[in-house]
């Protein structure tokens, strides 16, 4: 064990010595790598912001029932039990006017509020479907938009479950933009790789004679795509951190004019340890086809 | 022990490099193999490391068949050869002390122990001094020193030299044939290919001669 890890070292110290000697070459392999990762990178980023937006809302979609200011509490209750025998209702929540003053008080409406009269705020129920389908929707809906005391029927989240499938779609086409750029990448490794092969052919064939083994020779190349797609993922990583960072305020200006409060997460240390990981493994694939085929 | 027993070599397209070689080298031996350019001197030493393998024959080393050896363990037997082939090259990017310690390297030796054995292996070959320098700075004769101290870095017991006096003058040509008669008196193995037998007449070594393949004579 102690041999294998020597012969690591010594082939990660000449691969670390064969990135010095082309400095120039070396870093510009690793920032063609960092650029074609950090689209994906960053898009994902963005992807997973949106995500914690949505996740952040009932990611079930409701409806609320918003009832007439008359109702008595007679016929809200006489409601209650209609809706309690709807076998398409999954759970069901009564909301009075009260709390509902409470909750937008508590989300930063108070100063608005206090300047009303009185609360204008109606009482409401809150249906949430077993079959929380568009369809489903549309039944519940025109079961009960025209009841004596309901004023309005309004499908609250369904908005959320469009915005998570538009999330899922873009985080697939990122993953396939990876895959596509990976590919570009495995094959930038490859000739990089190829040409050193060349270039160090007389040393392979003289240690070849001197005894030296396949994964002897093999090592310095396969440590040379890893450091230069790892390169490359650092690249990547700090290209997408400042693209976040700089796109951030510019977000929240937008969100803001909607009315919400909404920011760019930056990359996680999972997302980035997966962003190095992955680019490091791109460069050991890509010196593993080229040894294959050259070596 | 080397042992040829009726060893033949015929290349695709049907050239026959050797035919139906068949002789002993005994441990200790300083044996100078020599024949006309083209007559397999280069081919059956090559057999030795399993470089070249016979399409016929057998090539034993210490009683193992090295020409059905699995791929596997070649390396390991060429580390227990001392090898200055014509495709043993010195590497221009290596200074003198790296290319000589090259075969400890992989062999996995501590840097100590090949630093220790790299310098002895130079100072054997008189060229202590030149340790840094690369090897383009050195002359013909000094490079052939050099590429002789690589091949007994890893003190073996059999030491092969393809021509290792081409292309030198008389003066560095016998000056690299009484190393390797120092190295034979010392108990290695010495099989050396060359145009000029008289270079090592003085040691009386054992003469084996090639023509088209064949052997076509042997004497002490």
């Amino acid at each position: 064990m102690k041999a294998w890890f020597a012969a690591h070292w010594r082939a990660l110290g000449l691969a670390l010595g064969n990135l010095a000697a082309q400095p120039l070459g070396s870093l510009l392999s690793s920032l063609v790598i960092g650029l074609a990762l950090a689209l994906p990178a960053t898009g994902l980023a963005l992807f997973d912001s949106l995500a914690s937006l949505a996740s952040g809302v009932s990611g079930r979609p409701e409806m609320t029932l918003f009832l007439k200011d008359d109702t008595s509490a007679e016929e809200r209750a006489k409601l209650e039990r209609t809706l309690r025998n709807d076998a398409s209702l999954s759970a069901l929540r009564f909301v009075s006017r009260d709390e509902a003053r409470t909750d937008l008080a508590r989300n930063g409406l108070a100063d608005v509020l206090d300047t009303l009269p009185a609360n204008p705020l109606p009482d409401a129920f809150i249906l949430t479907l077993r079959a929380p389908d568009l369809a489903a929707f549309e039944a519940v809906q025109a079961r009960y938009a025209h009841h004596a005391r309901v004023e309005h029927a309004q499908v609250d989240t369904l908005w959320v479950q469009r915005l998570t499938a538009l999330i899922d779609f873009g985080r697939l086409v990122m993953y396939l933009l990876a895959g596509v750029l990976g590919s570009a990448l495995v094959i930038i490794t490859f000739n990089t790789i190829r040409l050193q092969i060349m270039t160090r052919r007389e040393e392979i064939e003289v240690s070849r004679v001197l005894g030296a083994t396949t994964p002897f020779i093999r090592r310095p190349f396969y440590w040379l795509g890893g450091l230069q797609g790892l390169g490359g993922g650092l690249f990547a990583w700090g290209i997408a951190a400042l693209s976040l960072e700089l796109l951030a305020p510019a977000v929240e200006r937008i969100a803001q004019t909607y009315g919400t409060v909404f920011s760019l997460g930056r990359l996680a240390p999972e997302a980035v340890g997966l962003l190095l990981g992955f680019a490091a493994l791109l460069g050991l694939a890509g010196s593993a086809l080229a040894l294959r085929r050259h070596l | 022990m080397i042992e040829f027993e009726a060893v033949g070599k015929c290349y695709p397209g049907g050239h026959e490099a050797l035919a139906g070689i068949s002789c002993t080298i005994r441990h200790a031996e300083l044996v100078v193999l020599s024949g006309h350019s083209g007559a397999g001197k280069s081919t059956l030493l090559k057999m030795i490391p399993a470089i070249e393998r016979p399409t016929s024959g057998r090539v034993l080393i210490n009683g193992q068949d090295v020409g059905h050896l699995p791929a596997s363990a070649i390396p390991y037997l060429r580390r227990k050869l001392g090898l200055i082939l014509q495709e043993s090259r010195l590497l221009t990017d290596r200074d003198v002390f790296r290319n000589v310690a090259l075969p400890l390297e992989i062999a996995g030796l501590s840097r100590k122990e090949a630093e220790h054995r790299a310098r002895a292996a130079l100072e054997r070959v008189g060229l202590a001094d030149r340790l840094t320098e690369s090897p383009v700075a050195l002359s013909g004769g000094e490079q052939q020193r050099v590429a002789i101290a690589r091949a007994i870095v890893n003190k073996p017991s059999i030491l092969i030299a393809d021509e290792p006096t081409a292309h030198l003058d008389p003066a560095y040509a016998r000056e690299i044939a009484d190393l390797f008669r120092s190295f034979n008196a010392a108990g290695v193995t010495v099989i050396v290919s060359t145009h000029d037998a008289n270079l090592f007449a003085g040691a009386n070594p054992r003469l084996v001669r090639l023509s088209h393949g064949r052997l076509a004579e042997e004497a002490a």
